[in-house]
């Protein structure tokens, strides 16, 4: 599950053909290029999902 | 040229202040409680293995998000279009990358007191020839790294109207002395400094320019125009996809490979700090993506330029006044010196440690650490007077292929651990001559054809270089395990 989680951003932007194209626009800024910067704050929140999914257990291995 | 004295006063005040202040941080740090635990090479070279949250946000986003990034990125976005944004998915991807595999690395370098990527791969393979080759693997990869941020300030140095050889000898000069004095903590104070003057930059060329324009929209649809060669415009052409994807995903594994971005990692406090990062740091590819499209804004704003690099220099002294444009320069100035000392730090680490074996961390070792990263700039400066720009910008691509072939060693070491030593250093050698080889035949571009095994695709290199390694990697080992199991004596049924 929260490998998944990770993999999703490779599988949002790796897989080109989704994205490569011009409508729908937002604020006059083609899909290709707001969809892709999407992906930035959503990577962030998967990432701080999987953090604190796993912080505690992590700890211990730190500590190890 | 035409000499410009408002700029260049406000540049020289800006970035040698910036520089000077961050000299200073080696006496600041803190001695208190601590402080001083770790060797005098491991405060020189990893900041004593102390910086937190904040230090290491500033710090490895400073030496990740280079000025090069500032320049090359919007010149490639100016020349070629959406082709050009490969880095906006690359610098996303790779921060589940680093959150999955960096802590583990930083776990293993702490516990061991290791401080580059071949220490880790001596502890872990206990081989010195393995840990040659990853040592001057970084080494090679990141000469020509360096040798673009002279450039970089070079360059702008160069747009304010100094003539001849004085830019360049400025710029080596104050990256020799910034480096030598400061350490590792200098870059960390510096890159503070340096991310907010370039953000006020980025924030005003990106509201600024289109204001100046017409707005996000017209800047799209004038930019629309403006390519007219086959395969380049606002969105990818069917057979530039697949090079699209592959050169993100190879770019991103390769990223934290190279020894100063290594270095950035490693000097965190713990592995939380570094997971912590990973949420934090795609901040910046935010900023990135604003970046690339100034490339775009170029084409909307009418300026003509005969080398794509001088793109970004030539919009903003279109659109800015001269003060704003002296600001402008020290920022990609600044934003230059912090990578390239950290760079210079990182190949010096990898020299005294791993090449010459110097381990004792004492403080003979420190200074021979900073004799050994002036050598490395005096590299760097002779591939900046040796190579023509042209050809260093494809020595760093090759650079990115190299790096990718210590991905097995350092990070599938991690994971898979009946890993051997003999079969990591045959998949380096067939990563490196296959990767070689085709970049050379295809005539240094970085992507290769898949006709020839019968895929209707185009691979970045470094990828189909690292397949042939990890298959040799993985066989080789598998072969070795089952061969040492067959010596012993086979239990009895």
């Amino acid at each position: 599950m929260r490998l998944l989680l990770l993999l999703l951003p490779f599988a949002g932007l790796l897989l080109v053909p989704l994205y490569n194209a011009l409508t729908p626009k937002l604020w006059g800024i083609p899909y290709f290029y707001w969809y892709q910067l999407a992906w930035v704050p959503v990577t962030s929140l998967l990432l701080w999902i999987v953090d604190r999914a796993t912080r505690s257990a992590n700890a211990a291995e730190d500590m190890r | 040229m035409t000499s410009n004295p408002v700029a260049l006063a406000v540049f020289a005040v800006l970035f040698f202040g910036a520089a000077f202040l961050g000299t200073l941080a080696m006496r600041l740090r803190p001695r208190g409680e601590g402080a001083g635990t770790g060797t005098a090479h491991e405060e020189w070279g990893l900041g004593g293995r102390r910086f937190g949250i904040w230090v290491t946000w500033f710090l490895v986003g400073g030496d990740f998000y280079t000025a090069y990034t500032v320049i090359a990125v919007p010149a490639l976005v100016y020349g070629q279009g959406a082709y050009g944004f490969f880095a906006l998915p690359y610098t996303i991807i790779v921060y589940p990358f680093i959150f999955a595999t960096m802590p583990l690395l930083w776990r293993y370098a702490q516990k061991h007191g290791y401080m580059t990527a071949a220490d880790i791969v001596r502890g872990r393979f206990g081989s010195r020839p393995l840990e040659l080759l990853v040592a001057l693997t970084g080494l090679v990869a990141v000469l020509p790294y360096i040798a673009l941020q002279l450039v970089g300030i070079q360059t702008v140095i160069h747009a304010l109207g100094l003539p001849g050889q004085i830019p360049l000898i400025v710029a080596f000069l104050s990256l020799a002395v910034y480096t030598w004095l400061g350490g590792l903590h200098a870059p960390a104070l510096t890159a503070f400094i340096k991310d907010v003057m370039i953000y006020i930059v980025v924030i005003a060329a990106v509201t600024v320019i289109p204001m100046h324009l017409g707005g996000y929209g017209h800047v799209f649809d004038a930019a629309a125009t403006a390519y007219t060669k086959p395969g380049t415009g606002l969105l990818l052409a069917d057979g530039k996809m697949m090079p699209y994807a592959t050169l993100a995903l190879g770019s991103a594994l390769a990223a934290f490979l190279y020894p100063h971005t290594l270095t950035g990692v490693l000097a965190s406090r713990s592995a939380q700090t570094i997971r912590t990062n990973a949420v934090m740091l795609p901040a910046y590819t935010l900023l990135l993506g604003l970046i690339a499209m100034l490339g775009y804004m170029a084409h909307a704003a009418g300026v003509v330029v005969a080398r794509p690099n001088d793109t970004v220099p030539a919009l903003f002294a279109a659109i800015f006044p001269s003060w704003f444009l002296g600001f402008a320069y020290a920022a990609v100035a600044i934003g230059a010196l912090v990578p390239a000392s950290v760079m210079a730090i990182g190949a010096a680490n990898l020299v005294t440690r791993n090449i010459l074996g110097a381990r004792s961390g004492r403080e003979h070792d420190a200074r021979e650490a900073r004799i050994v990263g002036l050598l490395v700039k005096l590299a760097a400066l002779a591939c900046v007077l040796l190579l023509n720009p042209q050809y260093a910008i494809w020595l760093q691509t090759l650079g990115g292929v190299w790096i990718l072939q210590t991905l097995p060693a350092l990070i599938c070491g991690l994971f898979i651990p009946w890993l051997r030593a003999p079969g990591l250093i045959g998949g380096w050698l067939a990563g490196m001559v296959i990767g070689n080889w085709l970049v050379f035949s295809d005539g240094l571009v970085p992507t290769h054809s898949l006709a020839a095994i019968g895929l209707p695709w185009t691979f970045y290199t470094g990828l189909i270089a690292l397949a042939a390694n990890l298959v040799v990697s993985l066989g080789l080992s598998a072969l070795l395990r089952t061969g040492r199991a067959g010596v012993q004596p086979r239990p009895a049924l």
